[in-house]
């Protein structure tokens, strides 16, 4: 597994894209594009149904990637190419449904195969995952990435911290995808609060990040901060390729 | 403890459960960890069931259908919750979730609605608190239910279309999950079935457990006997059915009948029927049984009757089939729009195409003069006038 360091490594940046959009092929292009920019670590999303975590943006980037013919099957044929063109820290991002009907003794063995370094399922319950897939991800060398939010209690912070061995992905607010980010005292106050806890895992900070002003006041507060939603609006344009090196410069540079 | 009923750990069988982002996680917690205490305080229950009684006119009549009986050579009754205030069973948990806000302490309530009758339930109950009231409702629903929006916008809630994925029921409650993801503190989540995730099914089944409670007291009265052969429900998500079913389903003697749409035919591609053609799988937040794709993608249902058409069933229906206890079936639009006249031209009633569905199954039965059979009939043909104008030429 490719670690992401708690310490040493400051301002990272990850970039979340839909597999299989804007085209069926371009999942693969796109992160070893990435990677060249300047991202930091990279967060593929496999596409579902019904996304309720997205907002409009990501869910219609995976509509588009279904009707593309995207599927978990083609995704882990096309990361097959992968790591011949990527070195970065990568992780997969879904709803349980998906992951369950592949089977996730399967996901997690393909995940192995084709060097991806965990997956992050919102609605995957902590205690499923406790009882039934904790030691299937660990024979695996596959992380679980759990999601906190400001409403999340300090216990089950902690306990996430004891049960996550990669980074936590801490939103920047109870929200959907796409929702800007609240710059105001409140917002600072609970980073800062996470911060304080002195956690084992880095922390990225994700939902609401879209510009410089907004990563430079997360990774303030964390390890790394998340684009989503901003990069997916990227990837409507013909000549996306082209204009991701200037995406991350406007952010890192 | 019933084997039947929800586990400690919000499971029944192998489903249920809670499947929620964390952004949901408290808002659910907080529920599961107070709705048993506050629906049991005696203050609750005085106030359910004043309101049950003046305001939705409780109890609903078991009604004997001496024609209907004629026909099929048994004895069948009806359980009228088409004569609740609003024309359906949605009321009973509506009413019930309202008082569950307000002492929640909730200013703002969110409800997905399909056909619009738990739309109109909801937004009746929120004029009734003073509430403010979001109902999350497809975009080709709101075409095809012009009456139901018109009645929640009377009575002032605010009706948002869903213009996501198929823009009916499915996308209607993902859009009003979204809300609730984006409004933690203040809203309360009216959900209208006995689906999501722990503990949404046992709550509702608990609210619309009146209809069988009610039945059993009924039934004792008018035969001397409280368990009918019989309970017979039609099951979209299956709220109705929960209701009819539930102080039923530990006493084995009576055979529980939950009737799916089937659509233009279990195998026409075209099709509701979830125990059919589901699989095992997870949407909107508990494990089920679900109609999908080998990769996990939602497949779209359908039914002519608007408040069917849920690619998945509740969890407690999904372990009642896959345990055996219940027999879940399937009856064709063809089968049930021809039911619902039929009770139409023999009893005088017209029924919701819904619940026309479990009336439909009465012809594939093999009944007994001795049998005693209960028919949920769950909501009035009111708002399917239009489609029984249509599909019978009238």
């Amino acid at each position: 597994m490719r670690k992401i360091k708690k310490t040493g490594d400051q301002g990272l940046l990850s970039i979340y894209y839909t597999a299989g959009y804007p085209t069926l092929d371009s999942t693969v292009t796109i992160a070893k594009k990435l990677e060249e920019s300047g991202a930091d670590f990279l967060e593929i999303g496999f596409p579902y149904s019904d996304p309720v975590a997205d907002g409009p943006t990501i869910q219609h980037s995976s509509e588009v990637a279904l009707k593309n013919g995207m599927t978990v099957e083609i995704l882990f044929e096309q990361l097959k190419e992968l790591r011949k063109h990527v070195t970065i820290p990568v992780f997969l991002m879904g709803y349980v449904n998906p992951l369950l009907q592949y089977g996730v003794e399967r996901f997690c063995a393909d995940c192995k195969k084709v060097g991806i370094d965990g997956i992050i399922v919102p609605d995957l319950p902590m205690y499923e995952y406790e009882e039934l897939y904790k030691d299937t991800f660990e024979k695996n060398d596959v992380a679980n990435i759990f999601i906190v939010t400001p409403q999340t209690s300090e216990e089950r912070i902690r306990k996430i911290d004891k049960l996550s061995n990669s980074f936590i992905y801490l939103l920047s607010s109870n929200a959907t995808t796409g929702t800007e980010l609240n710059v105001g005292d409140t917002t600072t106050a609970y980073f800062q609060r996470i911060k304080d806890m002195q956690l084992a895992n880095p922390i990225a900070i994700g939902f609401g990040i879209s510009n410089k002003q907004s990563f430079e006041q997360a990774t303030s507060f964390a390890t790394g901060a998340i684009i989503g939603t901003a990069f997916v609006k990227l990837l409507t344009k013909d000549n996306y390729l082209d204009e991701i090196p200037n995406f991350i410069k406007s952010i890192k540079g | 403890m019933s084997k039947y009923q929800v586990n400690e750990k919000g499971y029944y069988g192998q489903f249920g459960g809670a499947y929620i982002p964390e952004m949901l996680y408290p808002n659910v917690e907080e529920l599961r960890q107070k709705y048993l205490d506050i629906i049991q305080e005696p203050s609750f229950q005085e106030e359910f069931n004043q309101l049950l009684r003046d305001y939705v006119g409780r109890p609903s009549p078991l009604y004997y259908a001496g024609r209907l009986s004629e026909k099929y050579g048994s004895k069948i009754y009806l359980k009228r919750e088409d004569l609740n205030h609003t024309g359906a069973h949605k009321i009973n948990n509506t009413i019930g979730q309202i008082l569950l806000a307000q002492r929640l302490g909730k200013k703002r309530i969110i409800a997905e609605t399909g056909a619009g009758q738990h739309g109109v339930a909801t937004a009746t109950v929120c004029a009734l608190k003073g509430l403010e009231c979001v109902v999350y409702m497809g975009a080709i629903d709101i075409e095809r239910q012009a009456p139901n929006v018109a009645r929640m916008k009377m009575m002032g809630a605010q009706v948002v279309p869903a213009q996501s994925g198929s823009k009916t029921l499915k996308d209607a409650t993902n859009e009003a999950l979204r809300d609730w993801i984006n409004n933690p503190v203040d809203t309360h989540y009216i959900i209208g079935s006995v689906v999501g995730p722990h503990p949404y099914p046992d709550m509702v089944a608990r609210f619309q457990s009146i209809i069988s409670e009610e039945t059993k007291k009924q039934l004792l009265e008018k035969t001397g006997k409280s368990n009918p052969d019989y309970a017979i429900a039609c099951v979209g998500g299956g709220s109705n059915a929960a209701g009819m079913f539930y102080h039923f389903v530990d006493e084995e003697s009576v055979k529980l009948i939950a009737v799916e749409a089937a659509g233009l035919g279990v195998d026409s591609g075209e099709s509701a029927a979830t125990t059919a053609l589901g699989k095992e799988g997870v949407l909107h937040g508990s494990r089920s049984l679900l109609m999908q794709t080998s990769d996990g993608q939602v497949i779209e249902p359908y039914s002519i009757s608007a408040g069917l058409d849920y690619p998945g069933i509740g969890p407690q229906h999904a372990w009642l089939f896959k345990s055996g206890r219940g027999n879940y079936v399937s009856v064709t639009d063809k089968e049930a729009m021809e039911a619902g006249l039929l009770l139409t031209r023999l009893e005088g009633i017209i029924p919701a195409i819904e619940s026309a569905h479990a009336l439909a199954y009465l012809e594939k039965m093999d009944l007994k003069p001795d049998d005693t059979v209960v028919i949920c009939l769950s909501g009035r043909g009111d708002k399917d006038l239009d489609n029984y104008m249509k599909y019978f030429g009238f």
